[in-house]
């Protein structure tokens, strides 16, 4: 028989290590999966975690990749942290990212082809205020009426989702296009592209925002008052409310927070990578990002890496794809395989395992 | 701009149509949270659902082998989420979106090979003379089985639930695990076997998108009808009769806004196909602006974690 038994606190190795061997685990269970697929299991693995980075005929290509990807995925990812800490459940970045794109995008295509410096910096400030706005719905209803802001958070990616199509088919359409829906490509347009900073890395503005956003994380909740009351909130509510918290308050910052992020994150993507307003412009980071936020423990340090290795799972996909004819929706279901052995792992750092019979009380 | 082509009968008769999968999947949701315990995953299930229908009745040829191999497949998928959140105690919420996620890429990868491919035809069932009364025949008598199953399902489940021992047992576990555990009821036997029945339902409810309502078999077809069918459980403050009425809303809802798409009425495409989700949101508010109500129907260990510490 076995027991379990509550730990007084967490232990902090295990909670370290739970990432770990949850992605040993994703990896065997992953392999099996490819096998049933009929792919080689080792080929595979290989082709995923190895060949992007270290593969002389791929790595030129895939290595810049992996900033590229990683970038929105932490940036998202460090917003959404703060909520999930809180209790405060934002599952609708998605939706905001692509708010945060249109609202961008919108500001340079209304300039277009003004050249002058503060074009850019204009649809930075768009892209986080659209995020933001988009998140502000779900925190104003659920600090006047208390509705739940998970439902209503996610229910408005699908919102958002046609406002795209409105937009790549009527408002932003490129007049120059030809009638093909899709506004015009922003990285010919210097004064509002986000160009590769470094030639051959795959650094731009967002990536930089996201390392800017994960050291600012990190100061705020070990050294601020306010990441105190956002990891006191999520502990324990009721001490939180005796401590003065305003759990309002707190809503509002953490939802204003990661949708702004959200936001800042699809604008950094249309300006750069992605180019242009499209009907198929998400491709999911809004709802990755909530994988690498709990694989990374919600610790922006932690985010940081787990965002590279779901970087990694995303350009190995694409190449396993490519290579061994992997069906793309095979990742997918490998990402989500990774956080459910992660969730179910946690209970070795919540509790102890007994071996023996339970003891009779 | 015609509206006079929309048919009120037929437009009552897809109403039932486009409500039933969310009705499904709503009144088995209904039931694991009475039981305590809340399963975001129900979007998830119901994708899985569709695809494992849609893949046994393509093979098989029957649709009824699809819409037990679609509860099947719903069920198991459940029971990953029951593994999880019953013997590692973990997070429900976060658990809940897991599942989601998984689902959604499981379903895409069992659905590579069917795409395109077009359902056997799932017959109506054979009332009679019913069908044959002017009017109220075409509308509510000449559906298939799976619709009057579903209207029979939720006056079963709210016998169950108000005027059976059993239910009566879900309920204590689900307002108060802790003292339901000290009267000797097994929290997670009871807890398991409402997480199958709501992924079941859910699976259903997806087989019905996949096999009845679509059909066909798309990526993502679902489209958030598992979310929406979240929402509706809390807009039915959690009783079985309120589930069917908003389940019926919504489905009014979906129906219209395509009907006015078809009659071209001068309102952009995009805010007509977002209306259902618009709806709901508000729906929600009003329901949960509504001090009294909201706060008292919830039950009082939705997702909570129980562990027995004796």
């Amino acid at each position: 028989m076995i027991a379990l038994e509550k730990r007084p606190t967490p232990s902090r190795a295990w909670s370290a290590a739970a990432p770990l061997l949850a992605v040993a685990l994703t990896m065997v269970a992953g392999a099996a999966l490819f096998a049933a697929l009929g792919t080689d299991p080792l080929a595979a693995i290989r082709t995923i975690f190895w060949d992007p980075l270290f593969n002389e005929q791929f790595a030129s290509y895939s290595r810049p990749q992996l900033l590229v990807k990683a970038g929105p995925l932490i940036l998202i990812a460090i917003g959404l942290s703060l909520g999930f800490r809180a209790g405060v459940w934002n599952i609708g970045a998605e939706g905001q990212y692509i708010m945060g794109a249109i609202c961008g995008a919108g500001v340079a295509l209304a300039l277009y082809p003004m050249d002058a410096w503060f074009v850019f910096p204009t649809m930075v400030l768009a892209g986080a205020l659209g995020g933001w706005a988009w998140a502000m719905i779900p925190a104003i209803l659920k600090t006047r009426f208390r509705t739940n802001e998970i439902l209503v958070s996610l229910l408005l990616v699908y919102v958002a989702e046609q406002i795209l199509a409105s937009m790549s088919l009527g408002l932003m359409r490129n007049p120059e296009g030809g009638g093909f829906p899709g506004s015009r490509n922003l990285q010919q347009y210097p004064a509002a592209a986000n160009p590769e900073l470094v030639a051959g890395t795959g650094m731009h503005w967002g990536v930089v925002a996201g390392f800017v956003a994960v050291i600012a994380a990190y100061i705020l909740l070990n050294r601020h008052m306010l990441g105190f009351q956002i990891r006191l909130a999520g502990q324990s509510p009721r001490a939180a409310r005796f401590a003065g918290v305003d759990p309002n308050r707190l809503v509002m910052i953490c939802l204003g927070i990661s949708g702004a992020l959200a936001g800042l994150a699809g604008m950094f993507e249309v300006a750069g990578p992605a180019g242009q307003i499209s009907i198929d412009f998400n491709v999911g980071y809004g709802f990755t990002a909530i994988i690498v936020a709990f694989l990374g423990r919600l610790h922006p340090v932690g985010i940081l890496l787990a965002g590279l290795l779901m970087a990694l799972t995303y350009i190995g996909g694409e190449l396993a794809q490519f290579m061994l004819g992997l069906p793309a929706a095979a990742i997918q279901a490998f990402q989500g395989m990774l956080l459910f052995f992660l969730l179910g792992l946690d209970v070795l750092s919540n509790f102890r395992v007994r071996l023996g019979r339970r003891k009779v009380t | 701009m015609d509206l006079s082509a929309i048919n009120p009968v037929i437009l009552i008769a897809s109403l039932m149509v486009a409500a039933t999968p969310i009705l499904l999947a709503a009144i088995g949701e209904l039931v694991v949270e009475k039981s305590g315990v809340l399963n975001l995953g129900v979007e998830g299930m119901m994708i899985t659902g569709a695809i494992c229908g849609f893949a046994a009745a393509v093979e098989t040829g029957s649709p009824a082998l699809g819409f037990l191999a679609a509860m099947i497949g719903g069920a198991a998928l459940s029971m990953i989420f029951g593994l999880l959140t019953q013997f590692l105690m973990s997070n429900q919420v976060a658990t809940g979106l897991a599942l989601t996620l998984f689902g959604l890429g499981l379903s895409a990868l069992i659905g590579q090979g069917y795409v395109g491919l077009k359902p056997p035809a799932t017959d109506r069932l054979d009332l009679g003379p019913l069908s044959d009364i002017p009017v109220l025949g075409r509308m509510v008598f000449s559906h298939d089985i799976v619709i009057y199953a579903s209207l029979v399902l939720v006056l079963v489940v709210w016998l169950f639930l108000r005027h059976s021992r059993a239910g009566l047992i879900l309920r204590a576990v689900g307002e108060n695990h802790e003292a339901a555990h000290a009267l000797g009821y097994k929290v997670v036997r009871i807890r398991l076997m409402a997480i199958a029945f709501g992924g079941a339902m859910a699976g259903l409810g997806g087989a019905y998108l996949s096999l009845v309502r679509v059909p066909q078999w798309t990526e993502g077809m679902t489209s958030g009808a598992g979310w929406i069918a979240l929402a509706i459980v809390v807009f039915a403050s959690w009783r079985a009769g309120r589930v069917l009425l908003g389940a019926y809303l919504f489905g009014g809802v979906a129906v219209l806004q395509l009907n006015l798409q078809a009659a071209g009425i001068a309102v952009p495409v995009e805010l007509l196909s977002a209306s259902p989700y618009l709806v709901t949101i508000l729906v929600l508010v009003i329901i949960s602006a509504d001090r009294s109500r909201a706060a008292v129907a919830a039950p009082g260990s939705l997702g909570r974690v129980f562990h027995a510490s004796s």
